[in-house]
């Protein structure tokens, strides 16, 4: 039997979360014997990425459209039939999210999300997700036959399984649109997108203004990192909503998330704690922020960061 | 234009979260609860708005016991016109959106909102499933809707950006930051909370498919290594060196 796991694709190229879901759903087939089909809307450039991270079979089908709920769960749900799959992975991310449900339903089947760890099978099935926004993990049973896990990104991480992936068109009738792009606002940019981001530096209130972001900016650059706020700081517009991180904003998880001049309210760190390091820097060595770091520097930020930054820079031309 | 409006309980954000019963049950002593903020900021505003704009009415509709009347009377204090409530535990994505398919699919309406996730299960799955379940398109993690006449014009976030879809009829969305800003109920809406209509019905089939087994805390963290302000390379260093994240 087959794992069959749902990705999404940008550009040919399968993310990097939907790459986490293939490694993760071929970690669960190494034990069951099973194999691995990856699936995905749009057309790819070769396998995109899909065997080395363990899919033997990648289906991907040109005419049916990422954004069309409907069109993708037609077409996912005749792979699983045809698969005869069981189980159903994929990434907690926009697309899984539009469409994972669609097919819970469709299959009548019991489905977890933001999964952060391989199920256990010692007694039934169960396996572990984020609850209260990162404040807690829940351990959640499924009884149905079918299952559908949606991976919350960087909780499995990714290692080669170096399979080689048969690729085929799929040649089924998606059906009717049900809904029509009319546009696509993608920033070109190299930068990792946030809730995939391995490091992450995060800046709120104590920066006083928008304009001061430019050395967050440098640092986060000289560190390969992703920009990130908090709540105040997208609420008053200093930084796009889609930077907040928290109980209310994105819930991430990177190796490194480094906060500067953010007290540590306990709706922030609800959306961070799962994060691997965390370094806080803040004037106010009573910030509760601190409870919570790994490592941490007290001080302002207008003269910690541009010394960051040179010790970055030095860092970078030794290695 | 009708608009259904998922709403769920949840604890304040500023809850601090732990659990009784072996770690079986989530402990509610001292909890406030409020609207998850998703369904009331976004979801419900932005239904409040379009029927202020075009007419017509808004329902909230919400699966639990009688501890959610209190954030019902809130949805119908911020403007919502009616309240239904279905009379059972809310513990299985599936089963909720079943009940909630199940009250559409005899009433009639013209979009049904709900906001992108709720804060304490975190599960995302209510609005694609009741979509599947009355077979109507859906889009999820919605930050902007517009209505002209039949066609509905939403954005929503994609990896690394946006985009904006247009679709004709009927809908079922989520919603996320940035579709509307939060409302404050007024005396005037509080008062009138009071005699609008809240309709309890009971549960109609569905089975649940999943159940929470236990619940545990992430582990403590061990202490902070402070390091002084005039040294950040050694800060650095040790991101390197010990923590072996850069």
């Amino acid at each position: 039997m087959s794992i069959v796991v749902f990705v999404s694709n940008t550009k040919g190229k399968i993310n990097k979360a939907g790459l986490e879901a293939i490694c993760y759903a071929a970690d669960i087939a190494k034990n069951s014997g099973d194999s691995v089909t990856a699936v995905t809307a749009g057309s790819l450039e070769g396998d995109g990425g899909a065997g080395a991270y363990g899919a033997s079979k990648l289906i991907s089908c040109a005419s049916v459209n990422h954004s069309d709920s409907v069109q993708v769960t037609n077409m996912v749900s005749a792979v699983i039939s045809d698969e005869g799959a069981s189980m159903i992975i994929t990434s907690h991310d926009n697309d899984g999210k539009q469409v994972a449900p669609r097919l819970a339903a469709r299959l009548n089947c019991g489905m977890v999300t933001g999964v952060t760890g391989l199920p256990d099978t010692s007694a039934g099935f169960t396996v572990k997700k984020n609850v209260f926004s990162g404040k807690a993990i829940a351990q959640v049973s499924i009884t149905s036959d079918k299952k559908i896990l949606a991976l919350l990104p960087n909780s499995h991480g990714l290692h080669e399984h170096g399979v080689t992936a048969e690729v085929s068109e799929w040649s089924g009738d998606a059906g009717a649109a049900s809904v029509t792009v009319k546009e696509v606002k993608v920033e070109e940019s190299n930068v990792v997108p946030l809730p995939e981001a391995e490091l992450v530096v995060s800046a709120g209130r104590g920066m006083k203004g928008p304009e001061n972001w430019g050395m967050i900016e440098e640092l986060a650059s000289e560190l390969g990192a992703t920009t990130a706020c908090s709540r105040p700081v997208s609420d008053i517009g200093w930084r796009p909503h889609h930077e907040h991180v928290g109980q209310t904003g994105v819930a991430i998880r990177p190796n490194l998330y480094i906060a500067i001049g953010i007290s540590g309210a306990i709706q922030h760190l609800a959306g961070v704690n799962g994060s691997k390091k965390i370094v806080v820097v803040n004037t106010d060595s009573e910030a509760p922020f601190f409870k919570a770091a790994d490592y941490g520097i007290v001080g302002d930020a207008f003269e910690v960061v541009p010394k960051l930054i040179a010790a970055a820079k030095a860092f970078n031309a030794s290695k | 234009m009708n608009i259904l409006v998922c709403i769920s309980k949840t604890p304040d954000t500023t809850s601090k979260i732990a659990f009784t019963d072996g770690g079986t049950k989530f402990d509610e002593n001292g909890i406030q609860f409020i609207v998850n903020p998703y369904d009331e900021w976004y979801a419900l505003v932005r239904a409040l708005e379009l029927k202020e704009a075009s007419g017509g009415k808004v329902t909230v509709i919400s699966v639990g016991d009688a501890s959610n009347d209190p954030i019902i009377r809130k949805s119908l204090a911020i403007g919502a016109d009616e309240a239904v409530r279905i009379d059972a535990a809310d513990t299985d994505a599936l089963f909720v959106a079943q009940q909630i398919a199940n009250y559409a699919k005899e009433n009639d309406y013209n979009m049904i909102l709900t906001g992108k996730e709720t804060i304490n299960y975190n599960g995302g799955q209510l609005g694609g499933m009741i979509a599947e379940l009355v077979g109507l398109p859906y889009v999820a993690m919605a930050t902007k809707l517009d209505l002209d006449g039949d066609t509905a014009t939403i954005e929503r976030e994609i990896q690394g950006g946006s985009e904006v879809l247009e679709v004709n009829g009927g809908f079922v969305l989520s919603a996320a930051k940035g579709m509307a800003e939060q409302r404050i109920p007024n005396m005037r809406g509080i008062m009138a909370a009071r005699s609008k209509p809240l309709t309890v019905i009971a549960p109609s089939g569905g089975e649940a498919h999943t159940s929470v087994v236990n619940y545990e805390l992430p582990p403590a963290k061990a202490e902070c290594k402070y390091i002084d302000a005039e040294n950040a390379e050694e800060l650095i260093a040790l991101l390197h060196n010990e923590a072996k994240v850069i």
